[in-house]
């Protein structure tokens, strides 16, 4: 299997620029500069199937095309390099070990939607990640890959690189933009949506790290080669990153559609001690926990969505038989509670109460009424809030009490009658 | 301009019209805690939510534009149920302060709760406890943080309207707390708006604090008199009894809608201007040292006019009619002193220094009817030239009319005033210094006590009204000048201030065609 995203990892990482620019680095960019059109790259970047990495995976050339074109504003692009989305930590590996990568991607992407100035969110808790980005920026400005008339054309990019503070919410895309703005990162209403409105009020692309990362090869060998390595509607490869009660745990890239199985069993070695599997939760926190019988489902954004789960980002946490399933909804709700932004009533007060429920059940002081009023309470957060979050804690922690509701019925005192 | 439906009721309103304002065209109220109409929009109390057809998940009304052909529907089971879902969302770490509120009767979330929701409680945890309970913020604001929902209408108040930016949400997640910048206090010209504004009783008015219960009140439309901005205000009185503490009436003043005039504010200085109705009221004329009653006063005073009448020495009287009067009272002075007795020195334009203004609402001229004094009395005499009359003895009478002469004038140029002049009449509300020197003082009612009119800086019209009865012998001041007429042979027989009105409209070219039915709530501005 062709490595695409990860073909300069395990470097040495202090020679990534002298080594990017050995493997064609920065051709791409040249490319699409000298010899392409904005809207060429655009639809280049359509006919990959190329999808959103960071959780949504919306298509990527398509977001593009919705910058207006004839809107007098200046266009941003944003790289959200939050990455707070727990089980999942590829962008730091591409933002540590091939930085130029992205930069290469941002040069492109800037060319296509005719914007001079990235942003990169790095995520406050990634010092390292943030270092080596910036170092990357410093090399590629003295090398005249960005700044003013790159590569000897006309074009001009500037690129900075902007830490966060630490809130799981400021990798939500508008309060990201919120948070770049210097405010708190509270998520914006929507419509309009940021490629209309988005950083100053300005036509706006988020993107992730690694979707950006993607669009060097894409242009280098071009979109029919990125379809063939994927599957039907998502092109190209993913970085998974498995952590868990596995033997190998670590990133691997993969053919997007590739089964759960194989990716669990055959790439990261298994169960611990040769345990047995109980749960695995498929791409990060929000996407609802999937049981044993569902992991011949392919890795891939719709047949996830087709069994009630999300592709998300990419974050495989794999759960043996020795985990109390409770104790991992708690985990869950808690992280939820913890990083609401507090704006709206249903997520703020929603997601704190469910907490509290789901501890005295874990810590086995509940009783029968606050099992039935879980799932009721949970229910009414999702679909009434300003941003995804709200759907999350839904969806995540329904996942859980419907797929092992005997575990939960087990912890509460007293007798549990027969529920729907 | 877009047609839609709501609740099966079609109309057509004006592009970029939110659900939630062409509902209220309708006169169907939704339930809302964060929007209001002055304020920009933040969608997070999610109470207003309401299903629009085609769209899978409700939509916030306050938020929504409408879209021709959109079919809205209010009331549907989905709806009614998403209502219930936000109260119990808002309602599980509300502390259950409700004796001890004083929002309780006005009380949104109580409102809310017995309209929409009336259903069982599910909370078995521990409410979520905030830093800051019974706290103050300010000279006048009282913050209790675990009652406040987070709607943020104060903060975007204090952001858009004053621009002062005191209040903000500190933290996140269900530990979010409204508070105060550090080393700030909320202490700008508007700061009681934001108690207004609060839908619960998060943000309470210090001066209000445990004061009355609000369903004893009633209230009464009126115009604040503080500056000539008029802004509308309602008066809030106990009408059960009168209040244990000096046995006022009027528990507080609360601002009215007039979106020419005033929106939905008031500034501190009139809104906190209301404790002069019911302390330190003249309450009985007197002369000198003696309490009499009205009918010897006046007697007193047509001896001093009859005489001079007589003679044709009339500019032996000169009046200090005021800015602060009604229209009403003004146009019964001009009848008098003007029509009936040429020669009197009448004008109101005392030397007084003009105040403080902003690009708000608060005025430098801090009198309430200027306009109406220029336009009714069209003085052509002069303040100064009267006060040096009266105080080098060339004046019988004077006749001033609320005004604190040592205050204006100083205390030397008062007792001289007192000494040189055979009569010196002083006719107000409230007991000043100035009383100690006036020969003869009568008890004029303020301005809750009567109807009237009052013209503001936008030579509008406006109208205030009787909220109870004045207090012992104190009368409207037309009521006193009009029986001051009777005995002085000018008959003035007003049965009552609307039939003032009348014939001021009939007599004044600017007021013409005016009447209190045609002012309503929202005042009409004078004719060029």
């Amino acid at each position: 299997m062709e490595k695409v995203v990860s073909r300069h990892f395990g470097q040495d990482s202090t020679q990534s620029f002298v080594n990017y620019l050995k493997d064609n680095g920065y051709r791409a960019a040249r490319k699409a500069l000298t010899e392409m059109t904005p809207a060429g790259v655009i639809d280049e970047v359509k006919n990959s199937n190329l999808r959103g990495l960071g959780g949504a995976g919306f298509p990527t050339g398509l977001k593009w095309s919705f910058i207006p074109k004839d809107n007098p504003k200046p266009k941003y692009l944003v790289v959200n390099a939050d990455e707070g989305e727990p089980g999942t930590f590829k962008d730091k590996y591409i933002l540590e070990q091939d930085p130029h990568a992205l930069i290469e991607g941002i040069i492109i992407t800037c060319f296509a939607i005719q914007s001079h100035k990235a942003y990169v969110y790095v995520r406050g808790e990634y010092a390292k990640a943030f270092g080596s980005l910036q170092n990357a920026v410093n090399e590629a400005y003295k090398a005249g890959f960005l700044g003013a008339g790159i590569m000897g054309t006309g074009f001009n990019i500037d690129v900075v690189v902007h830490p966060g503070a630490g809130a799981y919410i400021c990798g939500e895309e508008t309060g990201l933009l919120e948070s770049l703005e210097g405010k708190k990162g509270f998520p914006r209403l929507k419509p309009p949506f940021p490629a209309v409105v988005g950083l100053f009020g300005c036509p706006t692309v988020i993107n992730n790290v690694e979707t950006i990362a993607c669009v060097p090869p894409i242009i280098n060998k071009g979109s029919e080669w990125y379809v063939q390595l994927g599957c039907a509607k998502n092109g190209g490869n993913r970085l998974f990153c498995v952590s868990g009660h596995v033997q190998r745990p670590g990133i691997y890239e993969l053919p997007l559609g590739t089964p759960l199985r194989e990716i669990i069993y055959d790439h990261a070695g298994g169960i611990l001690k040769g345990r047995q599997l109980k749960a695995v939760i498929p791409g990060g926190i929000s996407a609802p926990v999937l049981t044993p019988d569902q992991i011949d489902v392919k890795m891939d954004f719709d047949s996830l969505k087709a069994i009630g789960s999300m592709a998300g980002s990419g974050g495989v946490v794999v759960m043996d038989e020795t985990t109390d399933m409770v104790f991992a909804a708690m985990v869950a709700a808690r992280f939820f509670a913890h990083e609401s932004c507090g704006q709206c009533s249903p997520c703020r007060e929603g997601s704190g109460w469910v907490y509290r429920n789901l501890k005295r059940i874990y810590e086995g002081t509940a009783r029968p009424y606050d099992l039935i009023n879980l799932a009721g309470i949970v229910n009414n957060i999702g679909g009434n809030t300003i941003c995804a979050f709200g759907d999350a804690v839904t969806m995540c922690l329904s996942s859980y009490v419907s797929k092992f509701r005997h575990e939960f019925e087990s912890k509460i005192k007293g007798r549990v009658c027969n529920t729907n | 301009m877009p047609n839609l439906t709501i609740d099966g009721q079609q109309l057509e309103v004006p592009a970029g019209t939110t659900i939630i304002q062409a509902a209220k065209k309708l006169g169907i109220s939704i339930p809302h805690y964060c929007y209001h109409p002055a304020l920009p929009v933040a969608g997070n109390c999610r109470i207003c939510m309401v299903e629009v057809e085609k769209q899978p998940k409700l939509q916030i009304s306050c938020y929504t534009p409408v879209a021709e052909g959109m079919v809205v529907r209010t009331d549907s089971p989905k709806v009614l149920e998403a209502r219930k879902t936000i109260l119990e969302f808002l309602l599980v770490n509300h502390p259950l302060d409700c004796p001890v509120c004083d929002q309780s009767g006005e009380c949104k979330l109580q409102d809310y709760y017995m309209k929409h929701g009336l259903y069982n409680s599910r909370l078995a945890d521990v409410k979520v406890k905030k830093d800051k309970k019974a706290f103050s913020i300010g000279p006048t604001v009282m913050l209790d943080q675990e009652r406040c929902i987070l709607c943020t209408r104060c903060v975007r108040f204090t952001e858009n309207i004053t621009k002062t930016n005191e209040l903000g949400i500190f933290s996140r997640g269900d530990h979010s707390q409204l508070d105060i910048y550090p080393g700030r206090q909320l202490d700008n010209n508007y700061s009681g708006n934001v108690v207004d504004i609060c839908p619960v009783g998060a943000l309470t008015d210090k001066d209000f604090r445990f004061k009355c219960r609000v369903w004893y009140l009633a209230g009464t439309k009126s115009i604040c008199p503080g500056c000539s901005m008029g802004c509308n205000i309602t008066v809030e009185w106990d009408k059960s009894r009168p209040h244990e503490y000096k046995k006022a009436r009027v528990m507080r003043l609360k601002p009215r809608l007039n979106t020419d005039v005033n929106n939905y504010w008031i500034c501190d200085k009139g809104r906190y201007n209301y404790h002069f109705i019911d302390e330190n009221r003249i309450l009985h004329p007197q002369l000198n040292d003696e309490l009499i009653s009205l009918d010897q006063a006046l007697d007193v005073m047509v001896k001093t006019i009859a005489p001079l009448k007589e003679a044709k020495r009339l500019n032996r009287i000169g009046v200090l009619a005021s800015a602060q009067l009604t229209n009403e009272d003004l146009f019964v002075i001009r009848k008098l002193f003007k029509d009936a007795l040429p020669g009197v020195g009448l004008d109101f334009r005392v030397p007084e220094a003009l105040g403080d203004s902003d690009d708000l609402l608060i005025k430098a001229d801090k009198n309430p009817n200027t306009a109406g004094a220029l336009s009714i009395l069209q003085p052509d005499g002069d303040v100064g030239a009267i006060v040096q009359k009266a105080k080098s003895g060339e004046l019988d009478l004077l006749y001033v009319f609320g005004h604190d002469l040592v205050k204006l004038l100083g205390v030397e140029s008062v007792k001289q005033i007192a000494k040189s002049i055979k009569l010196f009449v002083f006719q107000g509300s409230n007991v000043h210094e100035t009383c100690s020197y006036a020969h003869l003082n009568l008890p004029s009612s303020v301005y809750a006590e009567k109807e009237g009119t009052f013209t503001n800086c936008q030579l509008r019209v406006q109208r205030i009204r009787t909220a109870f009865p004045a207090l012992e012998d104190a009368k409207a001041d037309w009521q006193i000048v009009a029986m001051l007429g009777e005995k002085l042979g000018t008959p003035l027989s007003y049965k009552n201030s609307q039939e003032i009105f009348k014939d001021l409209a009939a007599t004044i070219a600017p007021f013409s065609g005016m009447t209190y039915e045609s002012i309503a709530d929202q005042g009409i501005v004078l004719k060029a």
